[in-house]
This record gives C-alpha cells, structure tokens and sequence, in this order.
C-alpha cells in the first residue's frame, strides 16, 4: 500500500514548494474542471496561471486551499497539508464574490487580515489599527480608510483586498485575477506591492488572464487548459509551442509572435 | 397611567415585547446580510406543528415541552431546506418554501384530527400571541419592583425571555468576527480555515431559539416583523455594522413600546371601547418605521458602483 | 374507502363536487403561474402577497358593513384582498428597486407588516357588533365547510378564467422566465410581462383563500413547479407540468377532505402535493436523488480509472487508495500493484488519445469541437476517423510530448 508517508510530506511532493499539487481533479457536476493537474511552484518567485477562459485557472486556487472539494489529488504548500499552514497563507479572492453591499469600510476590511492571529477575542488595539493604516498606504489607499468599500472603484477596491492580504503577514499570496477590471495605476501599484513581497522572499501566485504582461510581471508560469499545460521558467514554458497547445486556434499567428517577442 | 395600574397592567406586557423585538432583531441583522431574510419566516410557520406534535405527545400544553417540540420543529425545518436544496439542486427560496409550508399544512391537519378544544391551543393563539394577558396581578405600584413576594408572581414568558435575549446578546458578542467576516466574504473566512458552514448553522440555531422563546409570548407575527423590519431599517441608516445592530435594537425597541401602547391606548383615545391586538399594532409599527427608513434612510440607496466588472 | 371513491367520482354531493372542480382548476393554475415565478427565482414573492392579502379582507369587511350590508359577500372580501394584495407586490417591488435592500428582505418585511395590519383589523372586527359571526378567520386556513354554493361557483368559474389567462400569456412568460435578457432583447417589455406574472399569481392567491387560506396557497404556487422541475429540462414544459401537478392534488385533496370530517381541504391538498415532491425529489430518472447518487458513483469511477491508467502509462506511482482499488477491481493491475497486460494495453490506447487530442487542440480552430476537451470524452465521439487518422500522421512527424512531463 502506497499510502502518504508519515512525515507529512505527503506523496513525495517537494516540501520546499510554497504550493505544490499531484493528480488534482475537479468537477462541477459532471463536467471535469480541472483534470489530474500537477504542479510544483517555485518559492520566492511570481509565479503566474495562465489559461483560456474555464480552463480551471480560479477552480485550481479554490481546490488547492480546500474552499471547493476535489474529486482526487493532493494538495502541500510548504510541505504540509493545507490546514496546518493556514497563517501563512493570504488569499485574494476575485472581486465579485464579495458583498460589496455590505456596511463596513476599508480600514475594517483590512483589520479583518489580523483575525487569524487576534482569533475570536483579542481586542483591537490602536497598534493594530496603525498596522491597518501602514497597509492601507502600501497600497496607496491611506486617505479611504473610512470610506464604505461599495462606494470605492473596482481598482480602488482590488488594492483594499490586496492591503489586507498584507495585514496578514503570509509567507505564501495566492491571488485570483487581480488586475481584472482595473485601471493602468492600480495595475501598476498592486505589481509594485507584489514585487516588493518577493524582495522580501514571500511567495506570489497570481491567476493571469493578460497574456501580455506575464513574461514582464512574472518568473515562473503553470499554463492550463483543464490540464498542466507546460510549467517552468517563463523562458522555457511561455513559448508559441506551449501556448498553441494550451489556447489552441483562438490565439492568432501574429499574436503569438508578438508574446514570443516579448518573451525572449 | 404611569402608576400603579400601569406596573400591573403594562409594564410585564411592555419588557416582554421589547425582549423579543431585541432577541428577534440581533439575529436579523445577520441573516439580511447574508440574503436569508426568509429563514425567520420559515421558521416562525414551523413553530406550529412543533407545539400540536409536543402536546400529542406529552398531552399537555406546559411550557417547557412545547418549546422542546417548536425548537426541534425548527431545525428538521432547517435541516430540510439544506437537504432539498443541496439534493434536489432547488433555489433556496423555493426549497425554503416547499418545506414551510408542507410542515404546517402537517400542523393545521394535525390539530383538526386530535382533540384539543379543551386547551387553548390554535393556529390564532400561535399567530398572535398573548401579550395583553401577560400581566403581573401580584404588583401594587412600582415598590414592587423589590418586593420579593410580588416579584414571584411574574409572568413565567418575562424570565424566560429575558434569558433568552441576554444569551443572544451574549453570543452576538462573543462570535462577532465570525459572524461578520463570513457574512462579507465566505471565500476569504473560508481560507483563513474558518468553519463556515458551522457558522452558519449556528446563526440559524440562534434565530431558532429566538423565533421559539418570543413566539409563546407575543405570536409569530411579531417573530417574523422583528427579524426582518428593524435590521432592514438600521441597514438604510448607517454604513457600519456595528452601528446598524444599534440601530436595529433601538427600532426594535420603539416598535415594540409604541405598538403595545397604540393597541391598549389608541382605540381609547378614538372614542373606541375595546382594544386591538397588541401583536400586529407591533408589527404594523415597525413596518411603517421601515417606510420611513426607505423614505428618508441617510443611506438607502444601492451605490455598488464598484460591484461591476 | 367508498367514501372517498364517492367522492373521487364527483358523487359525493353538488356542492363537494364544485369543490372538487373548482380545486382542481385552482391547482392547475396556481401551478402553472407559480412556475413562471419558480423559473424566475421568485418563488417566495408569493409568500408576501398572500400574507398581503388579510388588511383587504378586513378593510373590505369593514366598508361592506359600514354601507349597511352584512360584510360576508365573498366577492367583495376577495376583490379588498385583490387591492391589499397589489399593494404589498408595488411595496415590495418599490422596495427592492430604489433601496439597497434585497428582494427577500422587501418580502419578508411586506408579509410580516401587512399581516400585523390585518391583525389588527380583525380585533376591530371582532369588536363591532356585526363582525361576532363574520368568520373572517377562516382564511388564514381556508374552509370548505358550510360554503354556500355561489360561492362554489364563483371559485370555479375564477379558476377557469385563470387557466385561460395562463394559456393566453404563455407565451411571452415562459420567454421572460427562460431568458429575461433575451427576451428584453427581442423587444418584450419586461416590467409588463412581470406585472402581468404577479397579476396570475394574485389572481390564483385571492381564489385560494376561500379554499385554502392565506398561508397554505403559497404551497399552491411554489411546490408544483419545485416537483415538476425534476421531470424536465424545458421550460415550457415545466408550466404544463407544474399545472398537472397542482389539479391532481387539488382534485384528490378536496376528494380526500370531502370523503371524511376532520380532514381540512388546504392542508390535504399541500400534502398530497408534498407527498408528489418527495416522490419526484427521490425517483425522478433524470433529477432525482437515487440517480444522481448513481450517476456521481459511475462519474468518480470514471475520473479515478482514467487517472490510474495515465499514471501507468507514464510509470508513475499511484498512491490513491480508490484508484488503485478501481484499478485492481477491473483487473488492470495485479494486487501488487504492477500493471496487467490488459492494464497496459488500454493505459496504451489512453497515452494515444492524449496525445491525438493535444495535435486537436493545437491544429483544429473550431473551438467549439476541441472545447470539448475534458480528459473524459473519447476522441472517437468528437472526430471522424479521417481527421484521427490525420491527427495520427501528424503525431507521426512531429515530436511526440507526452505532457510536459
């Protein structure tokens, strides 16, 4: 019986990767999602999933932190099983699965990255707020603290997400599509942040839908369609070959040479 | 009629509709936030054949069974609906739906097939309560409020409640972070390795024991009212969670105060003999309190500018 | 027993037979309009102009005394209902349109209010001396008993001219709660076809009072449509359905409820249509609970088998316990866990496939077709055998990946 090994590492998965999958399978209903992908990423680099639309790019962050269940796979990050690093971890979830309806304002949204440590009594302190503020001005959002987060632009909105994924303090940042329906200055600040997490030896997974921009804001790529795709340094796994297998005839000929352009 | 009569004869009816507006309330506040509005609906129809099962069982229309039966009611009722929603892939409005009401057309014909013509016990009485007979004969004036004799003979409804609405008070306190950031952002929580679900079902089993405990005082009626009305309007005033729970006890309260004296003191007033329910008064009050929320609410409207995209 | 055959077959007087009718026209209705509401995802908009409906009733009550009658004409009850009922459906769509409040905290909040009102309005009544017997209450649950026989007819005669306007209004409904966007699309003014929705469903409600009462009409409307979605994918359909559902079990509730005493007609009639649900909710072939149990047990057997043969046709290990009992079970590996030869040969014919659908993918345009892709299907239902064959000479010439492996 091959089952996992007991020192936690289950199934031989590298234990160094921040994130590191085997065999995972997803459906909803009866339509696979995801269908035994593996993948190992790389830890304190940007790494980047890139795919076509419903190749499973979000499916796959949802599966690997448990939010979804999976037909079959294994999932480490850091070595481990999901549950016992849950305070490394920082997720970004996509925008519209949020109730931006809600009454609560930014600097409350960020404060609720410190729940993990604060648990469920701890009081909130004027340490904490200041700590809130600090993350709230990485971002560029310090004079929103207080307003309402419906009121807030998309971008705006995706920063207050981000900022509170830094009030956590993770070694690893998962994020789902950050830069979808923002604007060129919330882009270029949330790259900005990102890059800086990596200088500080954190690792950042992202789900990228602008094929443009991968070889210029990312080190190392998983590209999926329902599948691994092909998985390595953006040099070796981001190239026309890879990409045609992955988006097959709804990339053209033209476009692919330009990303190749800008690849190399 | 600040005085003696009115120790006696409004003072237990008035706490114990302010109690229950709160207990209802608190949790209302939760489930609008989370579109589960109708839970409260829901579960205040299943109370019905929650007490006829208790009385066939036990044969009397004692307090402590029938509140077992309508809180067991209550959760197969919430049982239900998770089951049909999540097997039969069925909206949850309409699953939510299809069980309340086959559990009380259960009830209704229930009661018709067993005899209980001696009790008082009806779909009426369930509906509305019996809040203006809820007074407290042992009080001769405000002393009474420590003296330890007049003090025994207070309404059981009025205890019980208060209990009830101090533990609600107390939970809503202790799992506020939970209960707020699994209401904002159930993805998030979840990642953070909240039990979500368990959340979840725990705010429908403090809604439960709210709906169960204000039922038997003041009718489902005010159960449902109070769920909804109060947090809905707090939600049209403020932008902070927290200030909309403050709001919503104060709406709640009003409700509860103007309603009870409308119904005993309006009619007099309009040259009437007789009074009206105190219950729906209740209710009607904090219906039109909403109204003017949607009116004049600071902030009734829908921004969402940046929910698109 | 001949009680309720007697009654089944229409005998078991005038006056129960009208009921019977007019139950079952009732049913159909309340199904087929509670389905257009089902699709719409507003099924529980019912609750709250059912419950809107007891001020009418007390006010009409009131009004109809006032001007000298005696205040028990059922019409004038069921048209003040009418109004009262209208009114709750503006306030709650008034309330979901122009506050942030959702749609079911508009309905909740309608419901509870309206019906406080109508509380109220019945103590009123019971203290004017002409409201001692008015008997007001029985429309919280609906009576049968001592109904007069125009009464009788009137229901009957409603319930046939709701069914008419169902079929009537067919048409641009099922569009509207098949595809909203669609139909705004093609011209169909969505505000109208809505009203024109809620006027059916207020229409089905004050008939039903009489008959079933304000709280039980709402299983009237909602769980026909719930029971006939397991038996179909079509929307059209499921309005028919949904009718059929609900004259079935008006017809044999109110022959159950006439055939014996103590047996009210509303609540027989909601729990033979429950009793119709949970029948569909577990049997239905295509939705039901039993198949998709079966259907999920065929499908996780499916992933795991193919799973297993691709990690054999690589020479990887397979560490998970189902595949590897899948994969024994069929005899596709020894207990060892070494492949068979018949294990190998289909992980063979698997490692063919993948790499036919990765020269699909890359060389076929139609995105529609390699779309298909999910790691199930096999090649041979989505491509002809020349275009195989073509994938086949091409995987010839190129260099052969096998994933990225």
């Amino acid at each position: 019986m091959t089952a996992s090994d007991p020192s936690g590492a289950e199934g031989g998965l590298d234990p160094r990767s921040p994130l590191a999958v085997r065999g995972l399978t997803v459906t909803y209903g009866e339509k696979p999602a995801l269908f035994s992908l593996d993948a190992t990423f790389p830890a304190g680099r940007m790494s980047a999933i890139v795919g076509p639309n419903g190749a499973g790019k979000s499916t796959f962050l949802k599966a690997a932190l448990d939010l979804i269940p999976r037909v079959s796979g294994e999932v480490t990050v850091f070595g481990r099983p999901v549950d016992q690093v849950r305070d490394r971890i920082a997720y970004v979830p996509q925008r519209a699965s949020v109730d931006w309806d809600f009454p609560t304002t930014a600097i409350d949204v960020v404060l609720m990255g410190l729940y993990g440590r604060l648990g469920l009594w701890r009081r909130i302190t004027g340490g904490h707020r200041d700590q809130a503020r600090t993350c709230l001005d990485r971002v560029g959002m310090a004079d929103f603290a207080d307003r309402q987060i419906g009121q807030l632009s998309g971008g705006q909105q995706q920063r207050v997400f981000l900022a509170r994924a830094l009030a956590q303090e993770a070694d690893l940042y998962l994020l789902d599509e950050p830069f979808a329906g923002v604007d060129a200055a919330t882009e270029r600040a949330i790259i900005d942040v990102l890059k800086s997490l990596k200088d500080e030896g954190r690792s950042v997974i992202a789900v990228h839908h602008d094929l443009s921009t991968v070889p210029q804001y990312f080190d190392h790529v998983l590209l999926i369609n329902l599948r691994r795709v092909a998985e390595g340094p953006i040099a070796e796994a981001f190239t026309p070959e890879t990409l045609t297998k992955a988006y097959g005839g709804r990339l053209a000929a033209t476009q692919l040479d330009r990303l190749a352009l800008s690849a190399s | 009629m600040m005085g003696a009569e009115f120790v006696q004869l409004s003072l237990t009816p008035i706490l114990i509709g302010v109690l229950a507006s709160i207990a209802c309330a608190l949790p209302g506040n939760f489930l609008i936030l989370r579109r589960q509005a109708l839970i409260g609906d829901a579960i205040s129809h299943v109370v019905l054949p929650g007490i006829v099962a208790a009385f066939l069982v036990t044969g009397t229309v004692a307090a402590m069974p029938m509140m077992i039966g309508a809180a067991v009611a209550a959760l197969v009722a919430v049982v239900l609906i998770e089951a049909i929603r999540r097997l039969g892939r069925i909206e949850p409005g309409a699953a939510m739906g299809v069980t309340f009401t086959s559990l009380f057309a259960g009830g209704v014909l229930l009661l018709e097939q067993s005899d209980t013509s001696a009790v008082h016990l009806d779909v009426e009485h369930a509906l509305m309560g019996n809040l203006e007979s809820l007074i407290w004969l042992d009080a001769t004036g405000w002393s009474s409020l420590t003296d330890a004799a007049a003090l025994a003979g207070l309404p059981p409804e009025l205890p019980r409640i208060a209990l009830v609405a101090a533990l609600i008070s107390l939970l809503t306190w202790l799992f506020w972070r939970p209960l707020k950031l699994t209401s904002f952002d159930e993805g998030f929580a979840r990642s953070l390795g909240m039990p979500v679900s368990i959340i979840g079902l725990a705010l429908v089993s403090t809604a439960a024991i709210a709906a169960v405990a204000a039922f038997d005082a003041v009718g489902s009626i005010i159960v449902i009212a109070m769920f909804i009305c109060p947090p809905a309007a707090a939600r049209l005033m403020t932008n902070s969670l927290g200030a909309q729970v403050g709001w919503s006890l104060v709406f709640a309260t009003v409700s509860a105060v103007l309603g009870y004296v409308l119904a005993g003191y309006g009619p007099i007033w309009l040259g009437f003999s007789a009074s009206v329910s105190a219950a729906g008064m209740i209710a009607t009050v904090t219906g039109l309190i909403l109204a003017v929320a949607c009116i004049a609410g600071p902030m009734r409207a829908r921004v969402g500018q940046g929910a698109t995209g | 027993m001949q009680g309720i055959w007697a009654a089944l077959t229409l005998q078991a007087g005038y006056n129960a037979g009208l009921v019977a009718i007019g139950a079952t026209l009732l049913g159909f209705a309340a199904g087929a309009a509670g389905a257009f509401l089902f699709l719409r995802k507003r099924a529980l908009v019912s609750d709250a102009v059912a419950h809107a409906t007891l001020p009418g009733v007390g006010l009409a009550f009131i009004a109809m005394v006032l001007m000298g009658g005696d205040g028990r004409s059922l019409l004038g009850l069921l048209l003040g209902s009418a109004i009262s009922a209208w009114l709750g459906l503006l306030a709650v769509e008034w309330i979901s349109r122009k506050t942030r409040l959702p749609e079911d905290a508009a309905i909740g909040a309608v419901l509870s209010s309206f019906f406080g009102l109508g509380i109220v309005l019945l103590t009123i009544i019971q203290s004017m001396s002409a409201g001692r017997q008015a008997g007001l209450e029985s429309f919280l649950l609906g009576s049968t008993a001592g109904m007069l026989r125009q009464d009788a007819i009137l229901i009957a005669v409603a319930g046939s001219v709701v069914v008419g306007l169902v079929w009537l209004l067919r048409r641009p409904m099922t569009l509207v709660a098949f595809d909203a966007q669609y139909a705004a699309a093609r011209g169909v003014n969505l505000r109208r076809v809505d009203l024109a929705m809620m006027g059916l469903v207020m229409a089905v409600t004050v008939i039903g009072l009489k008959l079933v009462g304000l709280i039980l009409i709402v299983a009237m409307l909602i769980i026909p449509p719930v029971t006939a979605r397991f038996w179909t994918e079509r929307a059209d359909r499921v309005v028919w359905l949904a009718g059929g559902v609900g004259a079935v079990a008006g017809y044999v509730g109110a022959a159950l409820s006439a055939s014996a005493p103590d047996l009210p007609t509303g609540p027989i009639i909601v729990l033979v249509s429950a009793a119709l649900f949970v029948l569909s909710l577990f049997f239905s072939p295509a939705r039901g609970v039993a198949a998709a149990f079966q259907a999920r047990r065929r499908f996780q057997t499916r992933v795991h088998r193919r799973q297993g043969l691709l990690s054999l046709s690589r020479s990887e290990p397979i560490h998970d316990p189902l595949t590897l009992r899948i994969l024994k079970g069929e005899g596709l590996i020894r207990p060892d866990g070494v492949a068979t030869e018949d294990g190998l040969a289909q992980a063979a014919k698997i490692a063919r496939d993948e790499r036919r659908w990765e020269v699909a993918r890359a060389v076929h345009h139609d995105t529609a077709l390699t779309g298909r892709y999910d790691g199930l299907t096999p090649i041979e239902d989505v491509f002809t055998p020349d275009e195989i064959e073509d994938f086949d000479t091409r995987i010839g010439g190129l260099r052969v990946v096998a994933g990225s492996a």
